[in-house]
């Protein structure tokens, strides 16, 4: 039926993994930092992660790909020039996609965190610095292990939309799942089979991941009593 | 403005490092793509919307030969990114071309308006049964029970108790819908529809100004998202009016004496 493109579609279903953890393992990154300014008592902290925030969500996905990737390059180069250099850039499609699609997603994981942050109990921490736990000793002890309990399910529904997103790289070249069913659609003349092999394999990473999110949210909620 | 305004506009703007002349020149062609980006927006929305208030009937049907269908329908368009969806209807269509000519629906399936409007239909369509679903949920069973008691029941039931209160739960994350919607449209751009997105890519790819009209176009899509969701405010404050106390009630007189220490 895939007329021997099977390998290069599981290629592709690798690849649009790997592009996704990278950019889930970013979000997380610039979600903790995001939510750790817009909860701190500079406003300057918190101006620049709400304008973060504002800018993220109020444009497009594909948009933001297309300036990471096409217009980051020509600004570098159209400067230098300006500037009496004469410099080529080239961005590589996996960078600017996990660069692009983790930072918008980070936008999101801020929401998540900032949440998270406040839904702890703030006598904890209290007493942890009575206790005489330092700053850093009590976030690393006290806070991180207790946070993952409140950001996992905003954490997972973000990687359920995050992972849908990669699609979107395929435009800017990169092989990853649809850009190789694409490739197959036109070279076999087939477009319907193999447009229709990426969607169901979209949900089945849909699905595997909702179990494993089943099971990571009990895991979190060790030790918690319900009710 | 008329075209004159503008072109003497742009040529008093600098053309280097940022060529802020190009954006001024571009404006009004972008703008021309908002409009496309807006009717393909309300197009979906409003023929999706109507779609989904049939289809979260069956979804909340007992009858699995009803439910059934929905719910896959439901989970395939949420489980699965947008442009697969374009994908497998503009493109997918053509395997069936023989099959679609027979049937006289080849002329729509060979339009990428066409395609791109069923697409986003379906897509908001299965969104907004699983938000409306919810919200219906959500209803109080006492409600339900008290109308029934005073003998409404089927349409009636849903006209005058189940639907207002369901609408006000659904406001927010409907709002979120809509937003969605408003900037997945920029993906019909890729199956050559001149949208705002796609009437940047055209521009870019003759001028050459990248950043320029790329970052214009996005604040363009972001006053009007914010704009959109400003709308989506002013409506969850009218609509919860009764919620809120009367003006002027809990507002009491200030306190003569405040800042003063009390004796005891």
């Amino acid at each position: 039926m895939l007329q021997g493109w099977g390998d290069e579609i599981l290629r592709g279903l690798g690849m649009t993994l790997v592009v996704g953890l990278c950019a889930l393992a970013l979000a997380i990154l610039l979600g903790l930092l995001g939510s750790w300014a817009k909860l701190s008592r500079s406003g300057l902290a918190r101006g620049v992660a709400t304008f973060y925030t504002t800018v993220v969500r109020g444009v497009p996905e594909l948009l933001l790909i297309l300036i990471v990737y096409y217009g980051t390059p020509t600004a570098i180069q159209s400067f230098a020039s300006y500037l009496g250099h004469d410099i080529r850039v080239d961005f590589n499609p996996f960078i600017a996609g996990v660069t692009t699609i983790g930072v918008i997603y980070g936008a999101f994981a801020t929401e998540v965190f900032r949440g998270a942050f406040l839904a702890l109990d703030k006598g904890q921490q209290e007493a942890a610095r009575a206790v005489g736990m330092g700053r850093v000793l009590a976030f690393r002890r006290i806070v991180l292990p207790q946070v993952w309990r409140f950001a996992l399910p905003g954490l997972g529904n973000l990687w359920l939309v995050l992972i849908k997103a990669t699609a979107l790289i395929s435009v800017i070249q990169l092989t990853e799942l649809l850009r190789w069913s694409d490739i197959a659609a036109r070279n076999t003349r087939q477009p319907f089979t193999f447009f229709f092999v990426a969607a169901c394999l979209y949900l089945l990473i849909t699905l595997v991941s909702q179990v494993v999110l089943q099971r990571a949210e009990v895991w979190a909620n060790r030790g918690i009593r319900r009710g | 403005m008329d075209a004159e305004t503008l072109q003497a506009l742009a040529d008093r703007l600098p053309r280097a490092p940022v060529d802020l002349a190009v954006i001024v020149e571009s404006l009004p062609q972008m703008l021309d793509g908002m409009l496309l980006t807006l009717e393909l927006t309300a197009v979906a929305l409003a023929i999706g919307f109507a779609a989904s208030l049939g289809l979260v009937m069956l979804r909340l049907s007992r009858n699995p030969l009803l439910w059934m269908p929905v719910y896959g329908f439901v989970f395939f368009f949420r489980g699965t990114p947008l442009l697969v969806q374009i994908f497998l209807i503009y493109y997918g269509s053509g395997q069936f071309r023989f099959e679609l000519m027979e049937v006289g629906l080849w002329a729509w399936f060979r339009d990428a308006y066409f395609c791109a409007v069923l697409t986003l239909t379906l897509n908001t369509a299965a969104y907004t049964t699983e938000i409306l679903r919810g919200a219906i949920r959500a209803v109080p069973h006492g409600e339900v029970e008290a109308a029934r008691a005073c003998g409404m029941s089927g349409a009636l039931l849903y006209r005058r108790i189940i639907l207002p209160k369901a609408f006000r739960f659904a406001l927010p994350a409907y709002s979120n819908e809509v937003v969605f919607l408003f900037q997945a449209t920029s993906l019909v751009s890729i199956i050559t529809l001149m949208d705002l997105t796609g009437v940047a890519r055209t521009l870019v790819s003759k001028t050459f100004d990248v950043y320029e009209i790329y970052i214009t176009a996005g604040l363009l899509y972001l006053v009007v998202t914010y704009g959109i969701l400003g709308l989506f405010r002013w409506v969850e404050h009218r609509w919860s009016g009764h919620l809120r106390e009367p003006p002027g009630v809990g507002k009491r007189p200030p306190d003569p004496l405040a800042g003063i220490a009390t004796p005891t």
